[in-house]
């Protein structure tokens, strides 16, 4: 844990009344790298991710993402919108949410919003028809052919997001999440509902994402098989505290986060233990 | 939604069930009507209420509804359980897609030629300038509630403010037309954007009230500033518009005159044809860049989900601001409009009914359908017209009508929506995936 | 202070018209997640039904007043209630489970259809009856003359408001209907699978509805002395603007805003200007939102991602 970190969490605590759901959260994740964040259903993991991108509002703690130019962006401070626009951290949401009236190719010309706004001139020159707007036009729905292509998509780009089947959203939701250029991605529970196959190609996904762009991944997820595979740093968390965390293995023998799983459900501890080996 | 309903409207089989339902309605009717039909009061000119009995006029609608029941049952078993939704085959809707194709240049062609068609018809002309006033109101209404899914029940609030504005900087300061039209769209879109300010946070049903009372109070303002607006006389001898400058009277100056042709009224009317659908074409033209522009996409994306456009760094204060702005300009332009063809205008024409009008125009279009809108204008208005002999009764005909158009068709005429962009072909996305916004 | 405490009562009376009329709307919000725009003409036809039936009861040669007001209490509500039960029937029940627009369409076209049947049928002139509760007590007289008058009719409608609430809450939270109603209220599917039936709990939601706003016509009619096919509009608009100020789906709520709104509108009138108090109510309700976005009483709306 001595390299280059891009996000550090510390001392993150999120009340909803009298629930606690997130107490004394601290851990970081290494850029370039996968960060894994685990845990039993209810653990508060998912509201990390809320705290994070700023869809809620932390009741205490810091949340600091580093820039590869070396601008310290203080998440906590930032609220909603300008988390994905400023920080550029883009997320998935555990229940899929994509525009499911519009194509696949316009859920990813939304994502690059705010280049393309930029490029028409906040609508005045795009309304006037400006090359200048046509060509940015015309690079951003090269970027998201580009993506298509990656996440295996490319001829359904004309069709309606929710006509999609199940993995093929997922995937089109983690497109739309990069066409937005993040620094940092993440992803909640990418993996659910997907068959072994899908689940192969979505760990494949992720690594060409860290490998080929660098961009660094913080990824929820259930599925051990993808978790062990890929991650570079686990952290394991149960009832709203992190529990262990550290590599892959580290974690798989830690008794602790076998107990934590074995109290919440046998099956999710056995495919713990038994993942990897 | 999958509620397990518990009585799926079973076709009644069998005479005696048939007629045990339409007995059962025309009880109903008659106790519904018996004492709101049956008698009818009337305020004596001592101010003493008397009363007189209808019992005929009672007995022929309980069996107007005993009759229709028998025939509506009697529809329903034939054309199957599922009712009104069949009596558009699919072939035919999918078709619709098609025929759009060749129905817009067509409809323009015949729209452009109306003037020349219906030159001597007077009447004609001048329901056809109205329609085209509506079909430009719903296509402003569109970019709110269709594209950016914001619901608005006080749109003709911006049309009152157009027309307020035009009126009073013409009547006060004598400002042309061509100089106030400009002005009135841009204050109706500053009080656009005066209301999405507080209406940003709220949803839906908060979002309706909201928007209505808006449109309330202005109409109470206009009602009560009597030293500004003339209160219900209403600002009267508003300028009507002129040629670029000529006027199009019978002068020496005017439009006739100068061109040496006789005078005659219909020059204006024609004239004010082809402004108001000058306006309308503007609307739909700058709408339809401003979908395939990404304030239009965001617009859209904001209807579809609002938690995944801010998570995408989509401002969506400003984008919502944006859409009740543009919306309301358009509104303002209509209502300068409006303004310069009645030459007067009082708070009456600005009343809650005119926005529901619009509303039910663009819901009935198909929402974010621009083909779709201008048709439902035409319908609603050119039905409406078709009463205008019956006057008290066409407000409950009216009204009748949106219970059943929405029954038959709640996602309107239109039912899919055309992509901004494609990669290799443009397909109509089923309105069935289209979300509605919840704002 | 004896001008306050005469516009005080007469705030809180209008204000009880107004919270019966609220908690038809709250209560279809709440079930049906809809705007029943049709609820203000239901609370005119009320309002007409009352008014007939008194003219018929009077003209039959009945003179004991509490017999009549009861014989129209009961008349009027029974059939408003058959108004409301056909309404959802026929508007709103085909679009149930249709998109958030269709119902609300559906539901203005109703009003629409309501207000000129009413005026088709009866007229279009106001229809005025002599004042029927007439008397009052005294409460205050200050030296320089100004009194407090509380008047009967004005002790009637406080009593009957209070009353109806007090079945009304007892109705929603000690039977078997009141049950259904919020089990519906929580999970439509769900109820349905515990044997809740839907349709029936949905229809009764609408009579209750539909009842307490012809009460509120017939308090109406006493207090005014006056109808006409018009004032479903208006009296229904503030109605809903007192249920969305209290929190829609919020029933003490609905009470509150109409409360609030009936006070509002009195002390607007009696201090500034009888002219612009629709406008205060309605600027008091945006204020309120921006700052309380769900309301007064209404249940903060949670976002989960
Ligand atoms: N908006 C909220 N209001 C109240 N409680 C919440 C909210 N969001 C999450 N919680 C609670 O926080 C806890 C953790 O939830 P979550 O973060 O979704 O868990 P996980 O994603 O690990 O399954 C749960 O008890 C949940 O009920
Ligand atoms: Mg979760």
């Amino acid at each position: 844990m001595n390299g280059d970190k891009i996000l550090t969490v510390d001392r993150l605590t999120m009340r909803f009344g009298g629930i606690v759901a997130v107490q004394d959260l601290s851990f970081d994740a290494e850029r370039k790298k996968i960060t894994a964040l685990i845990g039993p259903n209810g653990a508060g993991k998912t509201t990390v991710f809320n705290c994070i991108t700023g869809f809620y509002k932390p009741s205490a703690g810091a949340i600091r993402l580093a820039h590869d130019d070396g601008r310290v962006i203080a998440l906590e401070r930032l609220n909603d919108f300008r988390i994905a626009k400023q920080a550029k951290v883009a997320r998935t949401f555990q229940n899929i949410r994509l525009f499911p009236g519009m194509t696949a190719l316009e859920n990813l010309m939304v994502a690059q919003h705010n280049a393309l706004m930029r490029a028409s001139g906040f609508t005045l020159l795009g309304l006037v028809g400006a090359p200048g707007y046509r060509d940015a036009e015309k690079r951003a729905i090269d970027l998201a052919t580009d993506w298509l292509r990656r996440v295996n998509l490319l001829d359904r780009a004309d069709d309606a997001a929710g006509n999609f089947a199940y993995g093929d959203q997922r995937r089109l939701e983690i497109a739309r999440a990069m066409c937005t250029e993040p620094a940092l991605l993440c992803l909640d529970e990418p993996a659910a509902g997907l068959n072994a196959r899908e689940s192969a190609a979505l760990s494949e996904l992720l690594l060409s994402i860290r490998n080929e762009l660098g961009t660094s991944i913080l990824l929820i997820e259930h599925d051990m098989s993808v978790v062990m595979e890929i991650s570079d740093h686990i952290v394991v968390m149960d009832h709203g505290v992190k529990i262990a965390e550290g590599t892959p293995r580290e974690v798989r023998d830690d008794p602790k986060v076998i107990a934590a799983y074995l109290g919440a459900d046998e099956e999710e501890a056995v495919a713990v233990m038994e993942s990897g080996t | 939604m999958t509620a397990p309903s518990t009585n799926t409207a079973k076709p009644a089989t069998g005479i005696l069930a048939l007629l045990k339902t339409a007995f059962i309605n025309a009880l109903v009717a008659l106790v519904l009507f018996s004492l709101m039909v049956g008698i009818r009061t009337e305020a004596g000119s001592s101010g003493q209420l008397t009363y007189w009995t209808r019992f005929g006029e009672l007995a022929s609608l309980v069996a107007i509804v005993f009759g229709g029941s028998i025939v509506i049952e009697l529809l329903r078993q034939w054309i199957g359980p599922t009712g009104a939704e069949k009596l558009v085959p699919p072939a035919l809707q999918s078709g619709m897609s098609l025929i759009g194709r060749y129905l817009t240049p067509a409809l323009l062609i015949f729209t452009l030629l109306v003037p020349v068609i219906f030159y001597d018809q007077r009447y004609i002309l001048d329901l056809a300038i109205l329609v085209l006033t509506y079909v430009m109101l719903g296509w402003g209404l569109n970019v709110v509630v269709g594209l950016a899914g914001l619901l608005d029940l006080g749109y003709v609030a911006f049309y009152a403010v157009g027309a307020y504005s035009y009126g009073l900087l013409a009547t006060n300061f004598g400002w042309s037309f061509w100089i106030c039209l400009p002005l009135a769209g841009i204050l109706a879109a500053f009080w656009g954007v005066l209301l999405g300010f507080p209406v940003l946070r709220l949803r839906g049903d908060y979002l309706a009230i909201v928007t209505l009372a808006f449109g309330e109070i202005i109409r109470l303002v206009i009602i009560n500033w009597q030293e500004l607006t003339g209160g219900p006389n209403g600002v009267s001898g508003i300028p009507r518009p002129t040629f670029f400058g000529i006027p199009l009277d019978n002068s020496d100056e005017g439009f006739a005159a100068r061109l040496g042709i006789e005078y005659s009224p219909t020059h204006r009317i024609v004239f004010l044809f082809y402004l108001i659908l000058a306006l309308a074409l503007l609307t739909n033209w700058v709408t339809i860049r401003l979908r395939r522009l990404p304030i239009g996409r965001a617009w859209e994306a904001l209807r579809e989900d609002e938690v995944a456009c801010r998570a995408l760094g989509i401002n969506t204060t400003t984008t919502k601001l944006t859409a009740f702005a543009t919306g309301a300009m358009f509104g303002g332009f209509a209502g300068a409009f409006f303004a310069t063809r009645q030459g007067f205008i009082s708070p009456e024409s600005f009343t809650f009914q005119e926005s529901a009008l619009v509303l039910a125009i663009v819901v009935l279009g198909g929402m974010g359908s621009q083909l779709g809108v201008a048709l439902a204008a035409l319908a609603m208005i050119g039905g409406f017209e078709l009463f205008r002999g019956l006057e008290t009764y066409r407000m409950l005909v009216f009204g009748m009508a949106m219970v059943l158009i929405m029954i038959w068709r709640p996602r309107g005429l239109i039912g899919h929506r055309a992509p901004t962009v494609f990669l290799t072909k443009a397909q109509a996305i089923s309105s069935d995936l289209v979300k509605e916004g919840h704002g | 202070m004896d001008y306050f405490a005469q516009q005080l009562i007469n705030g809180l009376v209008l204000g009880s018209i107004y919270g019966l009329i609220a908690i038809g709307y709250t209560m279809v919000y709440g079930i049906v997640g809809m705007i029943n725009f049709a609820h203000g003409d239901i609370f005119m036809i009320g309002g007409f039904i009352a008014l007939i039936t008194f003219l018929i009861l009077i003209s039959l040669g009945l003179t004991a007043i509490p017999v009549i007001l009861l014989v129209v209490l009961l008349v009027s509500m029974a059939i408003t209630a058959l108004y409301g039960w056909t309404i959802e029937r026929i508007a709103y029940r085909p679009l149930r489970h249709s998109f958030r627009l269709a119902p609300m369409l559906s539901a203005i076209g109703m009003s629409f259809v309501l207000t000129n049947y009413s005026q088709v049928a009866q007229g279009a002139r106001v229809k005025p009856i002599p004042p029927f509760i007439t008397g009052g007590y005294t409460l205050h007289e200050s030296p320089d003359g100004f009194v407090i008058q509380l008047s009967n009719i004005q002790i009637m409608v406080v009593i009957t408001t209070i009353v109806l609430l007090v079945i009304f809450n007892w109705l929603v939270s000690r039977t078997r209907l009141g049950r259904d109603m919020r089990a519906c209220e929580q999970d439509q599917t769900m109820a349905a699978l515990l044997g809740v039936d839907v349709d029936r709990t949905i229809s009764m939601t609408f009579v209750i509805g539909a009842a307490l706003a012809a009460v509120a016509g017939l308090m109406y009619l006493l207090y005014y002395g006056l109808v006409d096919f018009f004032m479903g509009f208006v009296a229904g608009i503030k109605a809903f603007t007192a249920a969305v100020l209290g929190g829609i789906g919020s029933l003490p709520g609905a009470m509150l805003g109409g409360l609030a709104i009936g006070l509002i509108e009195t002390f607007w009138s009696a201090y500034f200007s009888v002219e612009y108090k629709d406008v205060a109510a309605f600027s008091i309700l945006i204020v309120v939102l921006i700052f309380m976005p769900t309301g007064l009483l209404g249940r903060p709306e949670v976002e989960k991602v």
